[in-house]
């Protein structure tokens, strides 16, 4: 079995989720990865050398700048010809153009997959993570995108692929891009940090939340995220956010302060090796789920807790 | 132009979901159903865009069992003009809901299509990535703002690294994402109008679309339970206890 997975990439680098979605493909067959974008020759060298990728293919032009979904999905969907699967990151990259790729090739996607059992069988969670799934796929073909925290990342250095270049297609005409604001920050990438500390609405202002957790995270080397109330409210970015709709992570230690435990939060963040809640309601949902939980005034504990670190 | 947007009914976003005891799914027998939230943001910003003039009518569809006409009527009661349930009681996975979107589009020529980026109870994210590829027109997945022309649209999409903003030639699909907008309560004046609105019943096979699953369900089971810990008394406490994961000096 030949397993095609598309590489989440910068321009210059290979984003983490990739790795994980490689070893995700290695239990299925032959990896070969897929490098999409214009001036990629690089990535493609990098993707050569990740282990467990047997060949890369680099398609490369000036409509697949920026991974405008109706120009690659063309693409991917013409090499399925030669693969038994395809297999993308559960990112907001790969969410984007994954049920563009099946829909193309008429195959059924097997969404945020978890957990595989052979070549047609997958574990999925489902409403919020209330539910787990275990679907057999009846498709000749498998589309899936697999969840980044479930699965090892590959190593990013020991192999050395060959590199081959592929039918870039034509520019769809019907998308541009236009521009892109990214939130600039020095801290861990949240999908990867190893602690995390995470703020929610108690929090009362954007300045309050910045003004508490950042020093706290910087002590501990953390990145920073938040509940939907807080992105919400303003408090933080869209890209902070953990939860059923925005970043699933699982982090050695999930430090959740002034947030109540949503069950879409706690769809975000449960499978963290630890929990650590600071709430001041007893009864917030959240202390179920916590492996250590202080009840008191986030606004008191936070900057002692910062000090004393 | 005309908008269409899709609405599914789904277990109400404040219900826990319980997994049957046979492990052949979630328990939906008397539990509240309502619609999809990020389907309510979708028939909101339609009516935002007839509000700014630049759509003149709003279409709400629906494919899922007689019931779902209550969703449709909600969404007739926000503010939508007319609307098309595709009844059948089995599940439709997102390949065949976009089959049949894309045939209902077929019909009504619609400007663009909203819908919400993800079903709450299957949580696919896939339904309006799908329906693009199937009528060749661009996406805007993840929508946290939406400027529409004559010709084109602007969508603003919350992505990882942030917001990206693409231009996209109508017609289009756009999905829609939580900080899109607030949708509006309907008011009782409004539900009792809805009741008149236009309300059409096909079936799937009205649009020629198979809707055989693709992915079998081999079983489903409940997460893995984490107990709950110990409380700490005090920050020092914690200060020892974070030190003992080796996360501080």
């Amino acid at each position: 079995m030949s397993v095609l997975v598309l590489v989440e990439h910068d321009g210059k680098s290979i984003k983490d989720a990739t790795l994980a979605a490689v070893t995700a493909a290695g239990k299925l067959g032959d990896v070969h990865a897929l490098v999409a974008g214009s001036n990629v020759g690089a990535v493609g060298e990098l993707a050569a050398k990740i282990a467990g990728v047997a060949k890369v293919l680099v398609a490369d032009a000036a409509h697949l700048d920026h991974e405008l979904a109706e120009n690659i999905a063309p693409v991917a969907a013409k090499l399925m010809d030669a693969y038994d699967a395809f297999v993308a990151p559960a990112t907001t990259f790969g969410k984007n153009i994954a049920p563009r790729v099946a829909a193309l090739i008429d195959v059924m996607q097997v969404s945020d997959v978890i957990g595989i059992e052979d070549a047609n069988t997958f574990v999925r969670p489902f409403y919020a993570g209330n539910a787990i799934a275990t679907v057999k796929s009846n498709d000749a073909k498998k589309v899936i995108t697999v969840r980044g925290t479930a699965f090892d990342k590959a190593a990013a250095e020991g192999g050395s692929a060959p590199v081959e270049q592929v039918d870039a297609g034509g520019a769809a005409g019907n998308s541009e891009f236009v521009s892109m604001d990214a939130s600039e920050s020095e801290r861990p990438e949240l999908t990867s940090a190893k602690v995390i500390v995470s703020g929610g609405r108690a929090f009362g202002s954007s300045d309050q939340f910045h003004a508490l957790l950042d020093p706290l995270a910087d002590k501990l080397g953390a990145a920073v995220g938040a509940s939907r109330a807080a992105v919400d409210a303003g408090y933080a970015p869209n890209d902070y956010q953990v939860g059923q709709t925005g970043k699933i992570v699982a982090p050695e230690v999930y430090i959740a302060i002034g947030i109540s435990g949503a069950i879409q939060h706690l769809a975000g963040m449960k499978d963290s090796k630890v929990i650590v809640a600071i709430n001041k309601d007893e009864e917030a949902p959240i202390f179920q789920v916590a492996d250590i939980g202080l009840v008191g005034d986030l606004f008191t504990i936070v900057p002692e807790l910062t000090g004393k670190l | 132009m005309k908008l269409l947007v899709a609405v599914k009914r789904v277990i109400d976003f404040n219900v826990k979901p319980r997994v049957k005891m046979d492990g052949s799914g979630v328990d939906l027998a008397n539990v509240k159903m309502s619609m999809n939230p990020f389907d309510e943001i979708a028939v909101e910003e339609a009516i935002r865009l007839k509000e700014k003039g630049v759509a003149t009518e709003i279409v709400a569809v629906s494919i899922g069992p007689a019931k779902a006409q209550e969703t449709l009527r909600t969404a007739l009661a926000m503010g939508a003009d007319r609307a098309i349930l595709v009844q059948t009681d089995e599940e439709v996975e997102p390949l065949a809901v976009a089959k049949i979107l894309a045939k209902v589009a077929q019909e009504e020529q619609p400007g663009m299509i909203i819908l919400g980026k993800q079903a709450i109870d299957d949580d696919n994210n896939a339904t309006g990535q799908m329906l693009a590829a199937l009528l060749g027109w661009p996406q805007g997945t993840f929508a946290s703002k939406v400027e529409a022309a004559n010709d084109n649209v602007t969508v603003t999409r919350e992505v990882d690294g942030g917001l990206e903003t693409v231009k996209l030639k109508l017609p289009a699909v756009v999905t829609t994402d939580l900080r899109l907008n607030e949708p509006r309560y309907a008011s009782l004046p409004n539900i009792m109008k809805a009741k008149s609105k236009p309300l059409a019943t096909k079936s799937p096979a009205d649009y020629g679309i198979d809707i055989a699953r693709r992915l079998e369900i081999v079983r489903v089971t409940e997460p893995p339970k984490r107990q709950a810990g110990i409380k700490v008394g005090s920050v020092d406490e914690l200060v020892d206890r974070l030190k003992g994961l080796g996360i501080a000096k």
